[in-house]
């Protein structure tokens, strides 16, 4: 029993901007599906005294000074891209003409 | 496709079918030394890719860690537009695959922002006060630069590939979110104008951002949508970006209200989507087709802690913040006994803070208006700079005008130091020291200069013991040329006199 839908894999993959195949489609639902299930378990021990966390750590106002630190060269920041030009990274076309 | 032949309604017929409703959205740069979660520095204008580090860059590995004067600025923010600071709140991912993000998500917040549910009192043109309720502001990080390269007009449709700069990534920002505007009737386009303006000044004054529009430092977006008259749902709106200008917001909203309005008569309907504003033509085209908020899959970020403000902290920010500007302004114009007109000149010179920096220097109101207001307006206009950018400061202007009460200078003297200092030869008091300014004040001295131009010019000597006393003037201007325009004119007036009547 399918919950996610080939349409929705296919949403998500316009969002994600990954070409998807059919067969993928169906693939990718049912590997979402067991991956949706694995984790709504831990909804099953989760009682209503429990409340929704996101951080495991107690912790409130962990904060920077606002100090300048060294980063990168722009040479060093480019060094891994596929492509560059004017000390810019260069990337494909963002947006198909149906955007 | 929609062009920029879009039809309009005219806008008298606009206003007699449909109400607008307006929300506007603000997003300013914060003018914090550092990025929102990394030590990059974010000065405007860096060659691009020179202000990144693994953290804006999104390279693996690499965690955020939040700046703390940048959650201080959104609590004063937050507090000088009356909002209630929450006591707990977090920060959410937003998550969307463009490249003007490398980590494919942007840190902002989503349902927990830091502040919420303000109040904004503007004034509008005719004096009339609008209360504009504030629905949130929240903290988030700025996107990079993209650059659009190729295609039939530069511009993202058609564009062949794009060049990322991400100096701007990360940068500290606040978005800061009005409740729907509704009443505005006819001046909706002047409403969203002045309150952006105001919004400007409050931040200005809270000296949390440089609020350049032109830089974009400040940025608004306009989301509008008509109602037919009578009805009580609202419309459906769409969200006016790239308005980088006050006077841009204002033809924008007016723009699209006509737009809608048409679209609506012809018996169409409004497509929810972003759209561009056109400085040149004052038209807005469509963007791309907004992504919903369940779309950006908002979940809290994993890798932040939640920010809890401490009570006494935010109390003890309330209490230190500046005076708004509003109130400034009613103050300073009962104070100094103005005219609205005078009050309005010297806000759009940008002279209301020079001159009552001046005045907290210690000159009287009325001389350090007259500077600010007609000398140096005139020299920053010859100039093509600000007021403010001229390079003489209030406590300078303060000390001349303190010189002159002192009758160490006349006014001509006065404008010689002055313009001394706008050229850097130095303080006031330095200029006086090197150009040899300061008032012959000495009795024995004038008189003497006094005595010779009498010599020169018996006639005139004459025509004053014969009752012409106005013909003491030439003997005056004599004196005045003789001391290099150092003597007080007024007292060698006296002793002209006097040495006419022995
Ligand atoms: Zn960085």
């Amino acid at each position: 029993m399918n919950t996610i839908s080939r349409d929705e894999v296919a949403h998500l993959a316009r969002l994600a901007r990954l070409a998807v195949t059919e067969d993928e489609l169906d693939t990718f639902a049912a590997q979402l599906d067991v991956i949706l299930a694995s984790v709504a378990r831990v909804g099953e021990v989760a009682a209503d005294d429990i409340p929704p966390t996101s951080h495991a750590v107690p912790l409130t106002n962990v904060f920077r000074a606002d100090e300048v630190r060294p980063g990168l060269t722009q040479q060093q920041a480019l060094s891994g891209a596929p492509a560059t030009e004017d000390g810019r990274f260069k990337v494909p076309q963002i947006l198909g003409g149906d955007e | 496709m929609t062009t920029a032949t879009d039809a309009l309604m005219p806008y008298d017929e606009v206003l007699e079918r449909f109400d607008p409703v307006l929300g506007l959205e603000v997003h300013v740069e914060l003018g914090t030394a550092t990025k929102m979660f990394c030590g990059c520095p974010t000065a405007f204008g860096a060659p691009p890719n020179t202000q990144v580090c693994p953290t804006c860059l999104g390279l693996p590995g690499s965690l955020p860690v939040v700046n703390g004067v940048a959650v201080e600025s959104a609590v004063r923010i937050g507090l000088a537009l009356n909002c209630t600071i929450v006591d707990w709140c977090r920060f959410a991912r937003k998550n969307y695959f463009y490249p003007d993000i490398p980590k494919n998500f942007q840190i902002s917040q989503y349902d927990e922002p830091i502040a919420v549910d303000g109040r904004f009192d503007i004034e509008l043109e005719d004096g009339a006060t609008f209360r504009v309720r504030i629905e949130r502001a929240h903290m988030e990080e700025d996107t990079g630069k993209s650059l659009h390269v190729g295609g039939s007009t530069g511009r993202i449709h058609g564009a062949e590939y794009s060049l990322l700069d991400y100096n701007r990534a990360g940068v500290p920002l606040i978005e800061i979110v009005t409740k729907p505007i509704t009443g505005t009737g006819a001046r909706a386009p002047e409403v969203a104008r002045v309150y952006v303006a105001a919004l400007r000044d409050v931040l200005r004054g809270l000296g949390v951002s440089d609020v350049r529009m032109d830089q974009g430092s400040l940025r608004c977006d306009a989301n509008v949508s008509l109602m037919p008259k009578g009805a009580t749902e609202f419309g459906t709106r769409t969200e006016t970006k790239n308005v980088n200008s006050l006077r841009s917001v204002e033809r924008a909203v007016r723009h699209e209200m006509q737009r809608q309005a048409a679209v609506l008569a012809a018996g169409g309907t409004v497509v929810q989507e972003t759209r561009h504003f056109d400085e040149n033509t004052g038209f807005t085209r469509p963007g791309r087709v907004k992504e919903t908020a369940e779309d950006y899959r908002y979940f809290p970020e994993p890798d932040l802690v939640p920010v809890a403000p401490d009570t006494e902290w935010v109390i003890g920010l309330r209490k230190a913040l500046p005076e708004p500007p509003a109130e400034r302004r009613r103050r300073v114009q009962t104070d100094w006994d103005l005219s609205d007109l005078e009050l309005r000149d010297m806000v759009n010179a940008g002279a209301l803070d020079l001159i009552t920096a001046t005045v907290d220097a210690g000159a009287p109101a009325a001389q350090a208006r007259s500077w600010w207001m007609s000398y140096l307006s005139q020299e920053a206009n010859t100039r093509g700079i600000e007021l403010a950018e001229l390079p003489i400061t209030p406590v300078e202007v303060a000390r001349v005008v303190a010189l002159v009460a002192e009758g160490g200078l006349t006014n001509n003297l006065a404008r010689q130091v002055v313009d001394g200092v706008l050229a850097g030869e130095g303080t006031p008091d330095e200029v006086v020291e090197s150009r040899g300014l300061a008032v012959v004040s000495d009795d024995s001295s004038l008189v003497a200069a006094v005595d010779e131009a009498l010599a020169a010019q018996p006639d005139v000597v004459e025509k004053v013991r014969g009752g012409k006393v106005a013909a003491a003037g030439a003997i005056v201007g004599a004196v005045m040329k003789a001391t290099g325009g150092k003597a007080d004119a007024k007292r060698v007036r006296e002793l002209v006199l006097e040495r006419c009547a022995q």
